[in-house]
């Protein structure tokens, strides 16, 4: 029994992080109708900055955060900017090759520049703390992570249903001449909103570091979780992303634990399968 | 001698079309502050294509569009939105998810005071006052009627000093669509300029104060709206006498 709680625990924790990134992906898709490829690219960057500062400028993660959010929402606002602009009123593929492109070039970028060796970053002020509740371990660097992304995505959630950018946002995404005639400068929240797709898994990214090594390829799985995220909550709905990210990660720990290793994805992928199948429009899909 | 009024709206040889071909020929109308002015024509004739490109939406081929003394021709639709020039699209285009308080809201995006957002909101209630019972629904839920209110209501929240209106009789039934255009009177009169298009020829020229008949992408015929129901070919074209 308690190994099963510890199992869920650790499930949760990797699930909120798995949300946060797939919150990202989520509003970007929601928004502008756009499969952000590289989206797995950005945490990766997100980890590299977080990560050179802590080992140049012994920054810890917990600071870095900031300055990975803020990175990768520079570099959200600018791929829409350079890329994804030109491809807005082209079919849906365009821009989702672009991005996969833009993904090959960041993660050879990342290969040329910095190896492909795996770096870990050691004497992080968390790194290799846990924290007891009985029996129970709870690994605090991975705890930071999943408070991080709860709160990030509430303040997501909050900017988007409870603000006027928020409704604006909203209204772009719905009718995006409509929104124009409403005054609304739909180009300026096409930038804001790749750039705040970008900022969350920046953050996350930026957090990472504290228990997980750093190399180009880091990014790859972490996209393709947050693409099925995306799809099983129901494309452009933040709480079914964060929903279908702790799923993932709760299946992923059970799986991983109680049948083997190898067989975590497998189950992801299956749970995903599942779901398109008897709910094609995702759990919160409309 | 400068004559009192200068148009608020000055639309001169305006082509204007999609993907470069154009299907607007050298449009050319006037509004007047105050005024009521109708686009009148059938299907096709392009009306909506000459709205889109005055309120920004479609950039002009060619000509010149000038809005209280501003050239506007290419501005993207949200400056010219703040310019003052309020376009109330054909379909209605309302953002269906989100609840009638919202899409009021949205309308006065523009002001960012919540005051007189609020103020602006209650002068429209005032005027719909069954939007009232709805403001808390999402659009979608929302008859035809109700939808077309919702829309207008939406499109004085900005206080524009234009407010152009098309199609807006478009669906709804006959007593509904007269009903508009009674609305359409009364928010004129209460100091709105209104540029109305509309396929209802006969009811739009008889609440207008002058109008354009449009035809194949041309101004085949304008002048007063009186004149206008008396002309032969507006008898004959459009309303089968």
């Amino acid at each position: 029994m308690e190994t099963l709680i510890q199992v869920l625990i650790d499930g949760l924790l990797s699930g909120m992080v798995y949300a946060l990134v797939a919150a990202g992906l989520c509003i970007i898709w929601g928004v502008m109708d756009v499969i952000n490829f590289a989206h797995g690219e950005y945490l990766m960057v997100g980890m590299y900055v977080s990560y050179w500062l802590g080992f140049l400028a012994h920054v810890d993660p917990l600071v870095s955060v900031l300055a990975s959010g803020a990175f990768v929402f520079l570099l959200g606002a600018l791929t829409y900017k350079l890329i994804i602009r030109y491809t807005i009123r082209r079919p849906g593929l365009v821009a989702l090759l672009a991005t996969f492109g833009l993904a090959m070039f960041l993660k050879n970028l990342c290969m040329n520049r910095f190896s492909p060796n795996f770096r870990i970053l050691s004497d992080t002020w968390l790194g290799g703390k846990t924290f007891l509740v009985g029996s129970l371990i709870l690994p605090v660097p991975q705890l930071a992570a999943g408070i991080l992304s709860l709160v990030t995505i509430g303040l997501l959630y909050a900017l988007i249903n409870g603000t006027r950018f928020g409704w604006a946002v909203q209204a772009t995404a719905m009718d995006r001449e409509a929104a124009e005639l409403m005054g609304i400068n739909t180009e300026r929240i096409y930038v804001l909103i790749f750039g705040i797709g970008g900022a969350c898994v920046g953050f996350a990214g930026g957090i990472m570091p504290s228990y997980l090594a750093v190399h180009p390829e880091v990014g790859s799985m972490f996209g393709l979780i947050a693409f099925v995220c995306v799809a099983m909550g129901g494309f452009g709905s933040i709480p079914g992303a964060f929903l279908a990210g702790l799923l993932v990660g709760i299946v992923e720990a059970l799986a991983g634990f109680y049948i083997a290793p190898v067989f975590k994805y497998i189950a992801v992928f299956g749970l995903y399968l599942a779901v398109v199948f008897l709910r094609p429009k995702g759990i919160f899909g409309w | 001698m400068r004559t009192l009024a200068e148009p608020i709206l000055k639309v001169e040889g305006l082509h204007a079309g999609y993907d470069g071909i154009p299907v607007v020929f050298g449009v050319s109308l006037e509004v007047m502050p105050g005024e009521l002015v109708a686009i009148v024509g059938a299907n096709g004739a392009g009306k909506t294509t000459t709205m889109r490109t005055i309120c920004g939406l479609t950039r002009p081929l060619q000509g010149r569009i000038v809005f209280a003394g501003t050239d506007i021709s290419g501005l993207p639709a949200h400056r010219i939105l703040k310019l003052g020039i309020s376009y109330v699209p054909e379909g209605r285009r309302l953002f269906a998810k989100l609840s009638v308080e919202k899409n009021l809201a949205l309308g006065a995006y523009a002001e960012k005071a919540p005051a007189e957002i609020r103020r602006r909101q209650e002068e429209v209630l005032e005027i719909f006052p069954l939007l009232r019972e709805r403001a808390r629904q999402t659009a979608e839920t929302l008859s035809g009627g109700e939808q077309q209110m919702l829309a207008i209501a939406r499109g004085l929240m900005s206080r524009p000093r234009l407010l152009m209106l098309d199609e807006m009789s478009l669906g709804l039934m006959p007593s509904l669509a007269e009903k508009m255009m009674e609305t359409v009177v009364a928010v004129n009169r209460a100091g709105a300029t209104v540029l109305l298009v509309e396929q209802m020829v006969q009811e739009t020229l008889e609440i207008a104060h002058r109008g354009y008949v449009i035809q194949n992408g041309r101004i085949v015929q304008s002048g007063a709206a009186r004149d206008l129901l008396d002309s032969e070919t507006v008898r004959k074209a459009y309303l089968g006498m």
